[in-house]
Parts: C-alpha cells; sequence; structure tokens
C-alpha cells in the first residue's frame, strides 16, 4: 500500500489523471536525467572494463589461440606466452585460501554468534572487521617481513626434513629453497584477507535465523556442535556457499599482497612451498615494462582473470541474494 | 534440508537415553571440541590484527621525524629525505577520486531508491553494482590505463584518480540506496502532498533524512581507496621528486611507493616505506572507526 502510493507521489505524470500538472518542470526532469545517467555510467564501467580488457588481449588470443591457456612458456625473448603457469598459480592459492579460511570464518562466526559473552561481542566482532579494512599492500609487508621468516623457520624447513624422499608428499611439501615464499604463503596471506569477509557475512546469515529455532533445540538438550551442525547450517548453507564464494571472488584477484609473498617465478612446481605466480601478480610485476606482444598477453591473462572472476561473484551473488528474499 | 524440522532423527535417539553421565561422551567432545576451536579461531583473528599493528608501529615509528612530512622521497642510496611529496600525492589522487565518485554514487543510489525501485533495469544495476564492489582493482586500472593513458600518452594523476573513483563509486552507491530505503514513505508523501516535486522532496527530504548514512558510504569509500595500490601502478605510477600541477607524469604517492620502498635494497627506502605504511593504516583504520561511529549516532536518533 505505501509502495503503491509512494510511486503515485514520484511518478506523478506517468500514472495521475491527466488533469493533475506535474509541478517541477524542467529542473525536476533534469534531475531525475541525472540519476538515470548515473546509474547508467555504473553498468558502463563494467562494460567498459571488460571491452577495454578484450580488446587489449584480442591480439593474443588470436597469435596463440586456445593454446594460450595450456602453454607455460613465457619467453619475452622469443614472444612465446602462455596463461597455464599463472592460472595454476590462481588457483592453487585460491583453493588454498579458502581451505584454510573457511574453517576459521566459520568458526569465528559461531564464536560470535554463540559462544561469545555479550559484552565482548562488539569489540571481537569490530576487530574482526578491522582486519578487512587493512589494506592489502600492508598484508604483504606482513606477509613478507614477520610471517614468512617464522613460516620457513618453524614450517617449512622441519616439514621438508620429514618428507623428503617420501612419495607424493615428498614433492607436494618439499621446500628447494626454504625462503618462506611460495604459493602456501601466498594461501595462507589469502585466506587471512578473506576470512573478515566471510565472517561477518556468515554472521549476519546466522543472526537471521530465527530465535525459537535455536531455543527449541537447546531445550530438547542438544548441545551447542548439535544446534550449530543440524539447526544453523542447514538453515544457512546456502548463504554460506555464496558467502565463500565471495571469499573466492576476492582471493582470485588480489594482488599486492600476493605480489610480494609468491616469489613471481614462471615455473610449475608440484609443490606448494615453491614459489610460483598468479595472474595478478604477473601483470603487476610486469606491465609497466611491458611493450608489443607481452602487453597483449598480460592483457589476454586479464581477461581470463575477468571471466573467472565474474562468474565466481554472479553465483556468489545469486546464492547470498536467493536467501535474503526467501 | 527440510527448514520446518530443526531436530534431525538422530537428536532424538541420542537425547533419550540419559543414564549416569548427563552427556554421552561421543557429544561432550564434539561440543568441546566446537567451542575450543572457534574461540581459537577469534583469538587467531585478533592476534594477526594485533601482529600487524604491532610491526607497523615498531618499525614505523623508527622512520618519524619531522623531515618526513617536509622533504620529498630521496634518490636511491642516499640518506634522509621523507615522503612529503607521497603524501600530498595520495591527498589529491584520493581527493579526485572521492570528489568523481560522490556525485556519481550519490545519484545512482538515488535512481535505484527513489526512480527504479524495483523496475528490470534498477535489479541488473543493483546486481551488477554488487559485483563492480568485489571486482579486482588490478583490473581497473588496466581499464584506466586503456582508456586514459594510452590516449592521453603518459601516465597522470587524472588517470589515477579516476582509477579510485571507479572504485569508490560502488560502495557509495551502496551505502546511498540502503540508507535511502530506510526513510520511511510516508515523509516522502507528505512532501509530495505539499505539491513539491520529486526532485525537491528528494533533495529535501529523503537525502537530509538519510545524510548520516550517506556520509557513512562516502567515509567508508575514502577508507577503501586510500590504500588502493594495484589500480594506480599503471596509472599515477610514482615519481621521486615534486609533481607538476597539471598533474601530467608519474604523481608519487604512498601506496606505490610503499610497494617499491619496501621491496628494494636501500635500507634508507625501506625505513620510509615502513613510516608510510604506518601513516596509511591508522589514517584507514581511523577512517573505519569514524564511519561506525557514524552510522551509530544515525541509528540512534
Amino acid at each position: 500500500m505505501a509502495a503503491l502510493t509512494e510511486q503515485i507521489a514520484l511518478t506523478g505524470a506517468a500514472s495521475g489523471s491527466p488533469a493533475r500538472k506535474t509541478p517541477g518542470g524542467i529542473g525536476d526532469q533534469l534531475f531525475r536525467l541525472a540519476a538515470y545517467a548515473s546509474a547508467i555510467l555504473v553498468l558502463l564501467f563494467l562494460a567498459g572494463i571488460l571491452a577495454s580488457i578484450a580488446y587489449g588481449g584480442w591480439p593474443a588470443f588470436r597469435e596463440f589461440g586456445f593454446g594460450f591457456l595450456t602453454s607455460s612458456a613465457w619467453n619475452i625473448g622469443q614472444e612465446q606466452y602462455g596463461a597455464f603457469v599463472a592460472i595454476m598459480g590462481t588457483l592453487a592459492s585460491a583453493a588454498l585460501a579458502l581451505v584454510i579460511g573457511v574453517p576459521i570464518s566459520l568458526g569465528i562466526a559461531v564464536y560470535l554468534t554463540q559462544l561469545c559473552p555479550g559484552w565482548a561481542r562488539k569489540p571481537v566482532a569490530m576487530t574482526i572487521e578491522l582486519l578487512a579494512s587493512v589494506p592489502s599492500i600492508i598484508y604483504g609487508m606482513w606477509g613478507l617481513f614477520i610471517f614468512a621468516p617464522l613460516f620457513a623457520r618453524f614450517v617449512q624447513v622441519p616439514v621438508s626434513n620429514v618428507v623428503e624422499g617420501l612419495p607424493i608428499v615428498g614433492t607436494l611439501l618439499y621446500a628447494r629453497v626454504p625462503s618462506g615464499v611460495g604459493v602456501l604463503t601466498a594461501g595462507i596471506i589469502l585466506a587471512i584477507m578473506i576470512v573478515p569477509f566471510v565472517a561477518s557475512i556468515t554472521r549476519d546469515m546466522l543472526d537471521q535465523i530465527p530465535t525459537v529455532l535455536r531455543e527449541s533445540a537447546y531445550g530438547i538438550g542438544c548441545t551447542t556442535w548439535e544446534v550449530v551442525r543440524h539447526v544453523l547450517v542447514p538453515q544457512a548453507s546456502v548463504s554460506i556457499i555464496g558467502a565463500i564464494m565471495l571469499g573466492l571472488g576476492r582471493a582470485l584477484g588480489e594482488t599486492m599482497a600476493v605480489t610480494f609473498v609468491i616469489g613471481n617465478a614462471n615455473r610449475l612446481s608440484a609443490s606448494i612451498f615453491d614459489p610460483g605466480s598468479t595472474i595478478a601478480s604477473r601483470i603487476a610485476n610486469e606491465f609497466n615494462e611491458a611493450d608489443g606482444m607481452q602487453l597483449h598477453a598480460l592483457m589476454a591473462l586479464g581477461c581470463i582473470l575477468f571471466i573467472v572472476t565474474f562468474i565466481v561473484l554472479i553465483i556468489a551473488r545469486l546464492l547470498v541474494r536467493r536467501v535474503k528474499v526467501a | 534440508m527440510d527448514a520446518r524440522n530443526p531436530m534431525p532423527a538422530t537428536i532424538e535417539r541420542e537425547a533419550a537415553p540419559v543414564t549416569g553421565s548427563r552427556v554421552r561422551p561421543g557429544r561432550r567432545v564434539a561440543d568441546r571440541v566446537l567451542v575450543v576451536s572457534s574461540t581459537l579461531a577469534t583469538a587467531l583473528g585478533i592476534v594477526v590484527l594485533g601482529s600487524i599493528l604491532l610491526m607497523l608501529i615498531v618499525e614505523g615509528v623508527k622512520g618519524f621525524s619531522p623531515a618526513l612530512f617536509t622533504e620529498p622521497t630521496p634518490g636511491p642510496g642516499s640518506e634522509g629525505g621523507g615522503i612529503a611529496n607521497a603524501i600530498l600525492g595520495s591527498l589529491i589522487l584520493t581527493s579526485i577520486g572521492i570528489v568523481i565518485a560522490t556525485p556519481i554514487g550519490v545519484m545512482a543510489g538515488t535512481y535505484l531508491a527513489e526512480y527504479g525501485r524495483n523496475s528490470k533495469l534498477a535489479d541488473l544495476i543493483r546486481f551488477l553494482n554488487d559485483i563492480l564492489l568485489s571486482a579486482p582493482s588490478i583490473l581497473i586500472g588496466l581499464f584506466v590505463y586503456t582508456l586514459m593513458v594510452r590516449t592521453m600518452g603518459s601516465y597522470s594523476g587524472w588517470a589515477g584518480g579516476v582509477a579510485l573513483a571507479i572504485i569508490a563509486t560502488p560502495v557509495i552507491v551502496r551505502t546511498t540506496e540502503d540508507m535511502l530505503r530506510l526513510v520511511p514513505g510516508p515523509l516522502r508523501e507528505a512532501g509530495a502532498a505539499l505539491g513539491a516535486p520529486p526532485s525537491v522532496v528528494i533533495k529535501s527530504i529523503t537525502w537530509r533524512a538519510a545524510s548520516a548514512g550517506i556520509v557513512t558510504g562516502i567515509i567508508l569509500a575514502l577508507a577503501r581507496i586510500a590504500g588502493e595500490t594495484a589500480p594506480l601502478l599503471f596509472t599515477a605510477l610514482n615519481n621521486n621528486s615534486w609533481f607538476s600541477p597539471n598533474l601530467m607524469g608519474g604523481i608519487p604517492n604512498l601506496p606505490v611507493m610503499i610497494y617499491q620502498f619496501a621491496l628494494s635494497p636501500y635500507p634508507n627506502w625501506q625505513q620510509l616505506a615502513w613510516a608510510g605504511a604506518l601513516l596509511i593504516t591508522i589514517t584507514i583504520l581511523a577512517l573505519s572507526i569514524v564511519a561506525r561511529f557514524v552510522i551509530k549516532s544515525e541509528r540512534a536518533r
């Protein structure tokens, strides 16, 4: 009812009786036009990003064809470029970030909604959210100067010594040069960066679940674990997956923090302790000195990143939205 | 997954026979594990934030001196110097970004909340705006590079400002729309009943009622773009001296300065990078906290 009257109030000319004159005049029309144009501009931003990157990357796609995706060459002298190493690095670091970050995020969300004493809720939630506003370059510095030396000394060296010579684990977890930087370090830093996002969305979703469901579960003698496992998680599962996808979108496109800690090597290694590179880190590293085909190849990498991230983000938004409506 | 039945059969079976201890060991262990692990996860988050702040304070305070704010960045391998040019450059770039993004963002948010509402176009814009909100910032850098640096033939502060504006806009659109939607409909109706045209109703009633929320959105956008590095790499670049007033050529700015200096082999540069990192992080955290209090006072009213 309210919506109906508002519509009549705001679009008087369209729905009002013909006798009624619209107040306002030219200024009013201009204001409306400005609002409309601004909204369309937001669409144009997105279209412009896609168009410019596709335009810039087109020569590389034409030159290398489908092989661009599967080739692991990156030879500036011979003008041979392939995206495979960067794609694998991006996927591996993002996957590690999810494996590490998602349980932590869910833990924080459960703590904040179920376990935290009332007085501590606000400060703890705020601390976690402040983690989200720390710039990514600071995470990069922290990762490179504080985390990487500790990681090399207390994880890489002991683990490498233990697994050396073992099948599978021996290649997967062996650091040839235990410097602390590598794909796993990037994954851990990314995990820390996505935790505040996933945790705060999950917390909001858990808060939206009617209290009576939780109370009735506790009432029949459920433990906190059972309430979380059998009541809260099934209720919020779709939106939690959406939140995780949002985190994934962030992890795929994160640039500066990863550039600091991934080692920037164009080499395909089976070990997650070894340096690698991601699409974003490679663009950040090489773009300013790039010329000719290298520039096109970097744009083509950006195009691949665009497509992958946007598919992930679209799925994420659809999942998060569907629950809000229901 | 039946939402109406929150107690699956397993719980009922397990909960029924209670003999001896009140809770069966398996259940108690599972519960303890959950409590301990989620507490640990939260503690971990707090420890990481504490560790980052501690690192910045320990390393950054060493580099603080009056020269930091008065002298430009020094050449490689030299002594002394400050980051005054980078601070000024960052202020200018961020101002350009916010000055461009605020009118676009507020007007687009107004369109979504007041004019478009539930139309198909508004739904589409809302959805794509949410996606733009979390789009990788490096791609926005590539876009502005093609759009402005290529056509103008040189890196410039204008390109950097536009890149930051594109990052800030979706944040402002989102908060403006959310805040305008909280304004009760009868307020608008009262304005319209006085014969005010829609633009006047929006400008002097809805905007005014939602002003604190809209300001919060702008502060949040400011906090978001103040530390952005990736899009500036290809647009504003960096520069080790003062910049020309027409903002053409590389414009020094804090994030890119930090990136280049932190990875350099010169101790003096690294020191300046730490000082800059402390400065920028404190600014951004302060902005985020201020935004929170603005929104809180709005809710209380």
